[in-house]
C-alpha cells in the first residue's frame, strides 16, 4: 500500500504527538506513525505526578499529560497510525513500514522523527561477574510494574541516578521491595535534585555517591552485587567493596537518542556525538527534522512537546514551500557545555538554545559569542538550561563565521 | 531397540539426529529446558580447519571430517554457516617457525587450502590487522556459525524423524546390569534402554561414573568474550588467530554471522567441580582487550554490545573420548574440547553408524534431512512478507525492533520447542540487539506466558531458578 502526505511525524510520545498537531494545525497534511498499540511514548508507564506544570500549569501525571496531548491532536485532521513500525527511510522522504495490514509506504514531503531513546544496558557497561535473570534497565522494571502489574523482585539495587532510577527506587520501594540504595559513580545525583529529596530522602533510601557496581553475583538468578568506591578519576578503589544481597539489579545509566532509520542523513558532532540541527530543528538533509528525545534528552516533557510543536509547524512550512533555504549562523559549544541544541541560528530572529553543563557548577556565567552573558547561581547537569536569544542578539552576530557558546566560573 | 542420548548440547543432538536415521526409538535427555544451554551456548562458534591438532588424535581426525560436513549440514537444517577463512598471524621469527609446523601438520591431517602469506599479502586481505605482521598462514576452510541454532535445529528434526526429546529430564543413574546398560533412572521415572550415549559436555565425567566406567575429572576451561554490535561490521572478513601456545589457541578477533565482532576467549583452567563458573572477571576481560589488540590495534569498543564467559571440557590427556566403553551398550563422544563444535558432525555420523552395526539397526526408509527455517523477515523480499502478513497478521507487528523480530517469529520458536527468553532469543535474535531486550522482554514475556499457558512468574531466562519477575504487584 502506499500514501502520499505532506509531513510524516515517526513516533507517538509527547514529541511526536506535538509535532504532528502543529503540523496539522500549519495546514500539512499529516501522517503520525507509532509503532506500539497507543500513543503516548514513554509517558503511559511515568504515573508519577511532575509534568506539565510549564505547558498546562498543573502538576499531571503522564498519562494525564499524554491525554491532554491525544486530544489537542485528536482535534485537528493529523491521521494516526499505530502498530506500525518504520523499517526504513529513504530520501524524498519514502518510508518503508510494517503493520498488521501488510507492508506500506508513506511518500512525505518533510519527515519528523521524534523516535525517542533506547536505555544503555548492562553489556557495554563491562562488569565482571555472572550473567543471572534480575538484571533490569530502569524503564523496562517501570513497564513491568507499572504496565504489566508485575513485580521484578524482592530486594533491589539501582545504578545510576539519573531520574528514571531515582524514580523507581520510590516505585519499587512503594510496592513492598526493599530497596537498599542507589549507586552513583559521579560525586553527584544524574538526576533532578527534586527527585532525589522526593525519591530517597523521603524513604530513607541510601544514596552511594562515588560508588559503582564491581561484580555481579549468582547463577540463575541474581544474588547479590558487590559495590565498590571509584576515585576523582572513576578508577575502583581497591578494599572498599560492599556486598549487598538483592535478588534486582535496576540500571539508569543513561539515555541514548534512537535514529537508526535517519541515522545515515544526519551530520555528527563528532566529539559529542549529537547531531547538527538549526533552529528550525531541521537538520543537514532539508526535509528532515528531529524532535524530543531522539535529538538530545531533555529534562522536560514540557520542553520535548514544545520543541515538538516547533519542529512539526516547520516541517508543515518546509512540505508547503515555506521554508526557504536560510543561511544560518553555526553555534559551537565551548568550555563546560555538555550539551547544546541547537547548534545554528538565523541572525535576526529569536532562539531558545538548550545546554547542558557537565559538572554542577556554582557562580557561573553564561556567554554567547560576545552578544548574550547571563549570571547563575547554580547550574546542574540533570537540569537544561534555555537560553533566550532575543533577535536584538542574534541580529548582532551577522556576519562573523560561527558564535562560542561557554559556560566560565564567575 | 531404544537409544538414549545424554546432553542436548550441539554433540548430544547431531547424535540423536544421525540416531535417527534408523529404526529405533530415540531419546534425547537434557536437564536444561532446552538444547544447546551448556558448553555449546558461549563458545567462539568457528568451525576449525584442522592445522590446530595433532595428526594421530581424534581431534585432528574428527575435525577435518566435520569441517568438511558443515556446508551440507547447515544447508539441510538452515543453520547459518559462512567459510570465511582463517589467518593465523606470526610477529615474530619464532612464531614465524610455529607457522610452519601448523602447516605441516594441516596438510599431514589433510586439511585442503592451506597456504603461507607474506605480512602484506595478509594485510591486503584484513586492512585492521596489525601492520608488524610478518607472516600468515591462510586457512580457507574455517567457517563460523551458530553453534546453539545447530544444537536447536539438530534436535528438532532429530524429532521430526521420530526422537523424543526429553528436555528438563535430568538423568539421575544408569542401571547397568551382567556389564551391559539395561535402563536410565531419571528424575521422572526409569527409561528401559539398550544404548546410552554420554554426551554430557562438562557433566560427561560425572555420567561415566553413574555407568560404572572410570572417567578422570572433566575440567572446565573459562574463556571470556567480549560481543562488538553489528555497528563494528567489517573491521574484520576473517577469523583471526595468534600463533597458537600449547595451552590454547589464544585470543581471537572474528566476525560474527550476525554481522558482530566477537573477542576472546580466555582460557582459565578451573578445578574440575568448578561446572558452573561462567563468570567475567575484571583481569579477564582486559587480557582479552590486550590480546584482541595485538591482532587489530584499533578496537571500535565503543560499539561494545556485551561481555561473557564460557566453559569448554577439558579431558585428561587432551582429546576426545569416542566410541563404546567398558561397559557393553555404554557409548562416548565426551571430553569435547575445542575442535569439538567442529568434530560434532563427524563423531555424530561415526558413533551412530557404530551404534546401528552393534545393535543391528536398519535405516529407515524415509528420514527427513530438512529442517525448515523460521524465516526471518530481513531477508525476506517485500512482497514475501507482505503476503506472510496478508496470511497472518502477526507477521506484522514487531515485537524485537533492534532486529526486526515478529511477534510470528516469537510464535513459532516456542512451538518449536522455546520456552525461555533465551530461547527465543536464539531462535530469533529477539533481544540480542543493541538495546538488549529492554524494550522486548516485557512482550516476549508477555507472548511466552500465553502461548504456554503458564503465569508471568513462572518463565525464565534460561530454566528453572532464573525467573525474570516475582509475581503480582498486587495479589
Amino acid at each position: 500500500m502506499r500514501i502520499s502526505v505532506d509531513v510524516a511525524v515517526v513516533g507517538g510520545g509527547a514529541a511526536g504527538m506535538a509535532a504532528a498537531k502543529a503540523a496539522a494545525e500549519a495546514g500539512a497534511k499529516t501522517l503520525l506513525l507509532e509503532r506500539e498499540e497507543r500513543l503516548g511514548g514513554v509517558l503511559d508507564q511515568c504515573i508519577h505526578p511532575g509534568f506539565g506544570l510549564h505547558r498546562y500549569r498543573e502538576e499531571l501525571t503522564g498519562p494525564e499529560f499524554s491525554y491532554r496531548l491525544l486530544s489537542e491532536l485528536a482535534r485537528t485532521s493529523a491521521e494516526v497510525l499505530s502498530g506500525t513500525t518504520v523499517l526504513s527511510v529513504q530520501p524524498g522522504p519514502e518510508l518503508l513500514c510494517a503493520n498488521q495490514k501488510g507492508l506500506l509506504r508513506v511518500q512525505a514531503k518533510a519527515l519528523v522523527w521524534a523516535g525517542g531513546a533506547r536505555e544503555r544496558p548492562f553489556g557495554p557497561l563491562l562488569i565482571p561477574g555472572t550473567r543471572p535473570a534480575g538484571i533490569f534497565t530502569a524503564g523496562l522494571a517501570q513497564k513491568l510494574v507499572n504496565i504489566h502489574g508485575l513485580l521484578p523482585g524482592r530486594r533491589a539495587l539501582i545504578l545510576g541516578s539519573g531520574d528514571i532510577g531515582l524514580i523507581m527506587a520510590r516505585r519499587l520501594h512503594l510496592e513492598g521491595v526493599e530497596v537498599v540504595g542507589v549507586a552513583e559513580i559521579r560525586p553527584f545525583p544524574g538526576g533532578l535534585l527534586r527527585n532525589v529529596a522526593q525519591c530517597l530522602e523521603d524513604f530513607g533510601i541510601p544514596l552511594f555517591l562515588r560508588h559503582t557496581v564491581a561484580q555481579v553475583h549468582g547463577r540463575k538468578r541474581l544474588s547479590g552485587v558487590t559495590l565498590v568506591e571509584v576515585d576523582e578519576r572513576g578508577q575502583l578503589l581497591p578494599g572498599t567493596e560492599k556486598f549487598f544481597s538483592v535478588d534486582t539489579l535496576v540500571l539508569s545509566v543513561g539515555l541514548i537518542p534512537e535514529l537508526r532509520p535517519v541515522e545515515h542523513f544526519l551530520v555528527w558532532d563528532h566529539s559529542r556525538r549529537w547531531p547538527w540541527v538549526n533552529s528550525f530543528w531541521q537538520t543537514a538533509a532539508p526535509w528532515l527534522f528531529l524532535a524530543g528525545n531522539s535529538l538530545t534528552v531533555f529534562d522536560l516533557v514540557d520542553t520535548v512537546a514544545r520543541v515538538g510543536e516547533e519542529a512539526g509547524r516547520n516541517a508543515a512550512r518546509y512540505a508547503l514551500g515555506d521554508l526557504p533555504p536560510v543561511s544560518t549562523l553555526p553555534l559551537r559549544g565551548g568550555e563546560n557545555v555538555a550539551v547544546l541544541v541547537p547548534q545554528a541560528c538565523i541572525p535576526g530572529e529569536p532562539v531558545s538554545l538548550f545546554l547542558r553543563v557537565p559538572k554542577p557548577m556554582d557562580q557561573a556565567v553564561i556567554r554567547v559569542g560576545g552578544v548574550y552573558e547571563k549570571n547563575h547561581k547554580y547550574l546542574r547537569p540533570a537540569e537544561m538550561v534555555e537560553i533566550k536569544l532575543p533577535a536584538e542578539a542574534t541580529t548582532a552576530l551577522a556576519g562573523k563565521n560561527e558564535a562560542l557558546v561557554e559556560v566560565c566560573p564567575q | 531397540m531404544r537409544v538414549a542420548v545424554i546432553g542436548a548440547g550441539v554433540v548430544g543432538a547431531l547424535i540423536a539426529r544421525e540416531l535417527s536415521r534408523y529404526e529405533a526409538e530415540v531419546l534425547l535427555f537434557d536437564r536444561e529446558p532446552e538444547p544447546g544451554f551448556g558448553v555449546t551456548k558461549a563458545n567462539s562458534a568457528i568451525v576449525h580447519a584442522g592445522f590446530h591438532d595433532e595428526p594421530g588424535t581424534m581431534r585432528a581426525r574428527f575435525c577435518v571430517a566435520g569441517n568438511a560436513l558443515y556446508p551440507e549440514i547447515c544447508a539441510e537444517l538452515s543453520v547459518p554457516f559462512r567459510r570465511v577463512g582463517a589467518l593465523v598471524l606470526a610477529f615474530t621469527p619464532e612464531e614465524e617457525r610455529t607457522l610452519s609446523v601448523l602447516l605441516d601438520q594441516g596438510e599431514a591431517n589433510g586439511v585442503p587450502g592451506l597456504m603461507l602469506l607474506s605480512g602484506a599479502e595478509a594485510l591486503a586481505r584484513e586492512p585492521r590487522v596489525n601492520p608488524e605482521v610478518r607472516r600468515a598462514l591462510w586457512a580457507p576452510t574455517v567457517g563460523i556459525t551458530e553453534p546453539w541454532a545447530l544444537a536447536q535445529a539438530a534436535a528438532e528434526n532429530a524429532a521430526q524423524n521420530g526422537a523424543q526429546l526429553r528436555l528438563g529430564e535430568e538423568v539421575l543413574g544408569i542401571v547397568v546390569r551382567r556389564g551391559k546398560v539395561e535402563a536410565l533412572r531419571t528424575e521422572k521415572g526409569v527409561h528401559p534402554v539398550s544404548a546410552v550415549v554420554n554426551a554430557a559436555g562438562l557433566y560427561a565425567d560425572r555420567v561415566a561414573m553413574m555407568a560404572g566406567v572410570p572417567f578422570p575429572p572433566i575440567r572446565p576451561r573459562r574463556g571470556q568474550y567480549i560481543l562488538l554490535d553489528k555497528t563494528a561490521e567489517g573491521l574484520v572478513s576473517s577469523v583471526l588467530f595468534p600463533t597458537p601456545n600449547p595451552l590454547s589457541k589464544g585470543i581471537l578477533v572474528l566476525p560474527t554471522v550476525d554481522g558482530g565482532i566477537l573477542l576472546g576467549p580466555t582460557a582459565e583452567d578451573l578445578p574440575p567441580e568448578e561446572k558452573e563458573a561462567a563468570e567475567t572477571t575484571r583481569e579477564g576481560l582486559f587480557q582479552v582487550l590486550a590480546g584482541a589488540r595485538k591482532l587489530v590495534p584499533e578496537l571500535p569498543l565503543t560499539e561494545t554490545l556485551k561481555t561473557f564467559a564460557g566453559l569448554r571440557p577439558e579431558p585428561e590427556g587432551g582429546d576426545f573420548v569416542v566410541g563404546e566403553s567398558s561397559v557393553r551398550g555404554f557409548y562416548q563422544a565426551a571430553g569435547m574440547r575445542s575442535p569439538g563444535l567442529t568434530a560434532a558432525p563427524a563423531v555424530a555420523r561415526s558413533l551412530a553408524e557404530a551404534i546401528a552395526t552393534d545393535l543391528g539397526l536398519a535405516r529407515k526408509s524415509r528420514f527427513n534431512p530438512v529442517r525448515p527455517p523460521i524465516p526471518r523477515v530481513e531477508e525476506l523480499t517485500e512482497e514475501e512478507w507482505d503476503r506472510l502478513i496478508k496470511e497472518d497478521p502477526r507477521w506484522g507487528r514487531i515485537v524485537c525492533f533492534c532486529n526486526q523480530v515478529t511477534e510470528a517469529q516469537v510464535v513459532e520458536a516456542i512451538r518449536r520447542g522455546a520456552r525461555t527468553l533465551d530461547g527465543v532469543k536464539f531462535r530469533t535474535r529477539a533481544g540480542f540487539g543493541r538495546c538488549q531486550g529492554s524494550f522486548c522482554t516485557a512482550r516476549i514475556l508477555a507472548i511466552l506466558s500465553r502461548e504456554l499457558g503458564r503465569g508471568p512468574e513462572e518463565i525464565s531466562l534460561r530454566g528453572r531458578g532464573s525467573e525474570l519477575v516475582w509475581g503480582k504487584v498486587r495479589p
